[in-house]
């Protein structure tokens, strides 16, 4: 029994976007298929990898753990949104500069999540870049590159967040 | 031998930015289950719950009833495929074997096996319609472990296959005709072993085990295809080798090789296990049954249960060396669980184990045994992790023995040029010796550990790397750059490492090169994006593609100069006349002036290179454990490695890291966890625990540089051997901790806890 | 995912109604962390999902001294470690905000939904016990509250009846030098579920436990409340070997069983090293407070 699509009106990088969608639908799937936005990710569908991270008011969240209804009334960023006319986001710049990709399937969410810390937190710790990131998985870099892009963005930005 | 400081690059060594860089960090890259076509359906697949049975009946009439489903099909709508071995770049598999994975036959022989497939109007109605499809089954007592499954009364994966024998690796092999759970026996020997054991002064035995593990790349396999009303296939979809899927769909679906293209998307990631194909073919099937394109992803649960894992593994390992330490013998057993259809990489696994050493007697016995798990598939150096953990395990225990220092006891038996390898080839230019000198030079090793319960651990190892064929095209375009067309997949920045080496060739810069990766009809054959091979053979191809188009572009200047094309000489990006020292072109001049001249200039060329240039590697690793809970913390990491020459240090070093790091998850904590039924019990990232962030500290590289002879651009694969020291090295650090052997992969906090236990019941006993 | 009906009430007692209606194919959603994973998965089947996110009491982090904590069942983990008062009362509390998933997680995932979801692991449930929480129920019936340690019966299974669901936590207000603390034991470092875990809390009077409670995760079919570990600390010096005794008492109450996760032996294990652990950690927490 296909069930009524519900009408949703959002917020999406700044545009308002209203979209259609069925009740079963999580958020990332509604980004992907139904927005076509298929800058994020899908690695896990369960929570556990990050790829599908997107803001929603103002908090990081897995994009495949939220409906699509759930976001009635709801600003959403996502990797779309990062990069403005004027040139790519320092963070973008940094993990470009830093190699911190190979495949670059995780990149999108690491991306949104660590604008999010660096624009709470200007200048984290190493320790605190890999806390805040435990939720995204890479298996291709080990990480250790993606720690670096994020401490060198951070110097980039410094002050500006 | 030139060093890499003697060749002067100017772009090689350099670190540009990636040219599918700024597509990559802004979400605007295409990957496969990207791609979207008008009128597309979703396919799902069923999948068998039982890990051995015969399939009696399949129902799909429910399914086919429920509105919004357009195609099911079963293991019957697939053609009988031809019982033939294909090589399939790491492993191999029989065609047949093959078509049977894809979908179930007549019988399901692992969880997980496919059985039918759905296409419907969207992913949730064909979730639903594969959940109506009825299916009898006959549930066969399974087969889940290689050592049971080798006794005579073990019941039979597959009741009429029989063993062969090998005398080396890529023997064709005898047919023993003994049916048996055994697919492949293969012997490895050097010297004689007997001999060898009795110069031996200290001997350690000891048998090691290790679980089933899995490529873990964050991408899960996904495909869109259409299958045409002329009959010609289209795939779109990310894959590690676009012409071996074209031929691996050709073969199944008994299909022209001429009327399937590949269309490669960007991939996330694969590590050898998005070498085989798996949805490529029910998508196709789906697709002429219901006329429209089937697009299919699996869920992480069908990654896991559904692809090619890398073997779980048991193996026996004996060596002896004398009283002033060298390794005078070497012996092994390994039993390589192949999965449901043989082919494990247990011969590569055999040839790995001891050639980081110069041993003269050894005996390695090798077995590829079938089991009801999934059918394996190559993970990154194949089959050598698990040997080389049971070597470097046992080679500390001898250096502790003989009471030479660990990393002394490396480089005093460190294979070098000339020594022969277990199969006997004798070793080429290689940097082994240096990698162990240079981490012993470094900051690293000079450190002190500085607490309780922490320990250091070194281990070596060697990956052959493979070669592989390649086609490369270029053309020069008229404002001085050059498009270069490829056909590797790029995984983990090989556009970049391609367009430097093209950049070098003309003398420009690595912006000025525009690399783009074709579909299968759009440039010629291409080996996988695999075997460590896509920088190495592409190179060789770009050296030959630069040279045809400099030498037509001397012509032009030739034409220019009204002088003989002998007189123009290239060097440095600029042409110029021998005669004539004023006459100079750049190469940018030279290319605007093509037009005039007789026209643009491109040219392609197809090589198969030989003379990969073998990869060795040694690592370091500082650990701290916790005695009461049996958790390992990583303090510090290094590792060095003979690169070749590093094209793009940063990927590179990326390539290094990453290995490093799958290494250390296979080493702590990553398993397959089956129940006595075959059901895999962790099939979520959650409980299969890859490492993240938090779990890791830096992971330091040395870059060992010994160009390859063999290579134009000195080129040694770089991307697999970092996998292969961390089990070893983390075992051994583990020992220095806390003072226990641990045996079995994973070294899960449990079973570390477990082991202090029995080392103090043991010493209780004992005092 | 099967198809589903998804309603968003905004009072309790809608939200009654709309759970009360179809009975047990209505689920309430919280953060959703744990629901939408298990209806992909199939390991639930609904066809009614009810939103209690617009709910106001839900949503309602509050504290004062008198009246102690009240946290709205719906609300995520970072609202909780991000207000630095509640924080620094609740210390057991603020463990589990920081540690259950990660970031993106602690962004939706509540203390509620941990609870309700009723798993053997759930982490903030030995916290909750530790803080003496107390779940306040509305249902057809009105209002009822459950003790944290009465309100799960089984894996999965809680007291809910028909039609009911959780408003909020409630936690008095602790005394001078209390002090709390959860531990649990996983092989990685985040983002993984507790082989087991220990929440503890005491109260002390100079280097005298006057009271305490210790709470276990993972180690039996519900989180439990070990009542003999924490009575064999009252009244005494929290010395090594009355350590000892209290984790002794902590390994008596776990039941655990053999899994991917752990074996028992091993889980029974972890209970005292986790027990005497957490125990220093309140102690130390309350001697600072
Ligand atoms: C990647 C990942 C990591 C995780 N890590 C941890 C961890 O470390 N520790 C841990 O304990 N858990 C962990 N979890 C599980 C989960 O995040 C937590 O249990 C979380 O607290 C659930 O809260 P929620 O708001 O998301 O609940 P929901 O998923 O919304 O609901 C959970 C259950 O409670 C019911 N429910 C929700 N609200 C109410 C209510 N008000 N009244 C009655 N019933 C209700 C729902 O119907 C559902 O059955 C993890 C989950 C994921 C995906
Ligand atoms: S896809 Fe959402 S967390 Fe993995
Ligand atoms: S770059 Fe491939 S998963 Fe991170």
């Amino acid at each position: 029994m296909p069930s009524e699509k519900i009408h949703v009106r959002t917020t999406v990088n700044g545009e308002a976007t209203d979209f259609l969608c069925e009740a079963n639908q999580s958020l990332l799937e509604v980004l992907r298929d139904v927005l076509y936005m298929t800058g994020t990710k899908e690695g896990c569908n369960d929570g556990n990898c990050g790829a599908c991270t997107v803001n929603l008011d103002g908090r990081i969240v897995d994009s495949c753990l939220v409906l699509g209804v759930e976001a009635q009334g709801a600003t959403i960023e996502t990797i779309e949104g990062v990069a403005t006319p004027e040139g790519l986001h320092p963070i973008q710049q940094a993990f470009l500069e830093n190699a911190a990709l190979q495949c670059g399937i995780c990149t999108p969410g690491f991306i949104v999540a660590s604008k999010a810390l660096l624009e709470r937190e200007p200048n984290p710790s190493e320790h605190r870049i890999r806390h805040w990131l435990a939720g995204n998985l890479c298996r291709c870099t080990g990480y250790d590159k993606i720690v670096r892009a994020v401490v060198d963005a951070a110097g980039h930005m410094g002050g500006k967040s | 031998m030139t060093t890499v400081e003697d060749r002067n690059y100017k772009v090689i060594g350099t670190r540009p930015i990636r040219h599918d860089g700024a597509d990559k960090v802004t979400g605007r890259a295409i990957y496969g289950i990207d791609y979207h076509m008008t009128g597309e359906l979703w396919g799902k697949i069923l999948r068998s719950p039982h890990a051995h049975a015969n399939i009696v009946k399949i129902d799909t009439s429910k399914a086919e009833a429920l509105p919004g489903v357009r195609a099911v099909i079963t293991g019957r709508d697939l053609p009988v495929a031809a019982d033939m071995e294909v090589d399939d770049g790491e492993t191999s598999i029989n065609t047949m074997h093959l078509s049977n994975n894809v979908m179930a036959h007549r019988k399901a022989l692992y969880r997980g096996h496919a059985v039918a497939a759905v296409a419907a109007d969207n992913q949730h109605i064909a979730e639903d319609a594969v959940n109506l499809i009825e299916v009898e089954y006959e549930v066969l007592p399974p087969v889940l472990n290689g050592r049971e499954a080798m006794k005579a009364d073990a019941p039979l994966v597959h009741p009429e296959q029989t063993t062969k024998s090998m005398a080396f690796r890529f023997d064709p092999g005898t047919d023993t005709g003994e049916k048996s759970n055994i697919a492949g026996r293969t012997e490895m020997r050097l010297g004689d072993i007997d001999e060898g054991f009795k110069q031996a002064d200290v001997i350690v035995e000891r048998v090691f085990n290790t679980n089933w593990v899995h490529q873990g790349y964050i991408e899960a396999q996904n495909a869109t295809v259409l299958w045409n009303n002329d009959d010609s296939i289209q795939v779109w979809n990310s894959s590690q080798g676009t012409f071996n899927q074209r031929q691996l769909m050709a073969e199944i679906l008994k299909h022209p090789v001429s009327k399937i293209r590949i269309t490669p998307q960007e991939i996330g990631g694969g590590f050898g296990g998005k070498i085989p194909v798996y949805l490529e073919v029910p998508a196709a099937v789906l697709s002429k049954k219901s006329g429209r394109p089937v697009k299919m992803m699996m869920s992480r649960a069908e990654v896991f249960e559904g692809t090619g894992p890398a073997s779980g593994s048991e193996t026996v390992c004996k060596m002896g060396a004398t009283k002033d330490g060298k390794i005078v013998a070497a012996y092994a057993e390994l039993v390589f669980e192949a999965g449901a259809f043989p082919g494990s990489a247990v011969g590569a696994g055999a040839q790995g184990m001891f050639t980081t050493y110069n041993i003269e007697n050894i005996l390695i016995h090798a077995y590829d045994v079938v089991v009801n798990k999934p059918k394996s598939a190559a993970y990154r150096s194949p089959g050598t992790p698990q040997t080389c953990f049971a070597a470097e395990s046992v080679v500390d225990e001898l250096a502790e023995k003989v009471g030479i220092d660990p990393l002394e006891f490396r480089i005093m038996n460190a294979a070098k040029e000339g020594d022969r390898r277990a199969d006997g080839v004798a070793h080429p230019v290689m940097g082994n010796l240096e990698c162990m000198v240079q981490l012993k030079e470094s900051n690293h090793y000079k450190s002190d550990l500085g607490g309780p319960n922490r320990g250091r651990g070194i281990a070596s190892g060697y990956w052959g790397n493979a070669g592989m064929p390649a086609s490369c095209a270029v053309s020069v375009n008229p404002d001085g750059t050059v498009s270069l067309a490829e056909g590797s997949p790029d995984i983990g920045g090989s556009r970049v490492s391609l367009a430097m080496m093209t950049a070098e060739a003309f003398g420009i810069p690595a912006e000025d090169v525009i690399p783009i990766i074709k579909d299968t009809d759009s440039i010629g054959y291409n080996g996988l994006t695999a075997g460590s091979s896509t920088t190495l053979r592409n190179g060789v191809a770009i050296a030959q593609v630069a040279k045809q188009a400099i030498d037509l572009m001397k012509a032009r200047a030739a034409r220019l100069w009204e002088t003989e094309v002998d007189n123009v000489d290239f060097a440095d990006g600029v042409f110029f006349s021998k005669a004539e020292s004023e006459l100079k072109l750049t190469f940018k001049e030279l290319a605007g002036k093509l037009m005039e001249t007789g026209g643009p200039i491109s040219t392609a060329a197809s090589v198969a290179p030989r003379g990969a240039g073998p990869s060795f590697s040694t690592h370091m690793v500082d650990v701290e454990v916790d005695p009461e809970t049996g958790k390992v913390d990583i303090l510090r990491y290094t590792a060095a490695q003979d690169v070749g020459v590093a094209i793009h240090p940063d990927y590179v070093e990326g390539q290094v890291q990453g290995g490093a790091v799958q290494g250390i998850g296979w080493a702590l904590n990553e398993e397959y966890f089956y129940d006595d039924s075959g059901r895999m019990m962790n099939s979520s990232y959650l409980d299969y625990r890859m490492p993240t962030s938090l779990d890791l500290p830096e992971i330091d590289a040395i870059l060992v540089q010994v160009p390859n002879p063999d290579h134009p651009f000195g080129v040694r694969g770089v991307a697999e051997i970092s996998i292969v020291p961390p089990l070893g090295a983390l075992a051994n650090a583990i020992k220095a901790a806390v003072g226990v052997r641990m045996q079995e992969l994973p070294m899960a906090p449990y079973k570390i806890v477990k082991a202090l236990w029995d080392k103090e019941a043991e010493s209780n006993g004992a005092g | 995912m099967r198809p589903i009906e998804y309603v968003a009430p905004t009072t309790v007692d809608e939200a009654v109604a709309a759970l009360a209606e179809k009975g047990d194919a209505a689920r309430p959603l919280a953060g959703g962390t744990d629901i939408l994973v298990q209806l992909r998965g199939g390991r639930r089947a609904v066809d009614r999902i009810v939103d209690v996110k617009r709910i106001p009491e839900l949503n309602e982090l509050s504290y004062d001294a008198q009246a102690g904590l009240r946290v709205g069942a719906a609300v995520p983990c970072h609202r909780i470690y991000e207000d630095e008062a509640i924080a620094a009362v609740y210390p057991g509390l603020m463990d589990v905000a920081t540690l259950i998933g990660g970031i993106q997680i602690q962004g939706r995932a509540s203390l509620g939904g941990n609870l309700c979801n009723a798993a053997p692991s759930g982490d903030s449930i030995p916290a909750l016990i530790a803080h003496n929480a107390v779940a306040e129920v509305a249902g057809p019936g009105g209002k009822r509250d459950v003790p944290v340690e009465d309100f799960c019966t089984a894996p999965g299974r809680t007291v809910l009846g028909p039609g009911e669901f959780l408003v909020a936590l409630r936690m008095p207000t602790p005394p001078a030098s209390f002090g709390a603390s959860y531990l649990r034991f996983i092989p990685r470092n985040e983002m993984d579920i507790a082989v087991a875990g220990a929440g503890a809390s005491v109260v002390m009077d100079g280097n005298t436990v006057t009271a305490c409670r210790v709470a276990l995760a993972s180690v039996a079919p519900t989180p439990v409340l070990a009542e003999e570990a924490g009575a064999a600390l009252v009244g005494k010096e929290p010395t090594d070997d009355a350590l000892a005794q209290a984790a002794e008492a902590a390994r008596a109450a776990a039941k655990p069983i053999s899994d991917m996760r752990g074996t028992a032996e091993y889980r029974t294990h972890l209970v005292g090293v986790l027990t005497t652990r957490a125990l220093r950690n309140a102690i130390q927490r309350a001697k600072e407070a």
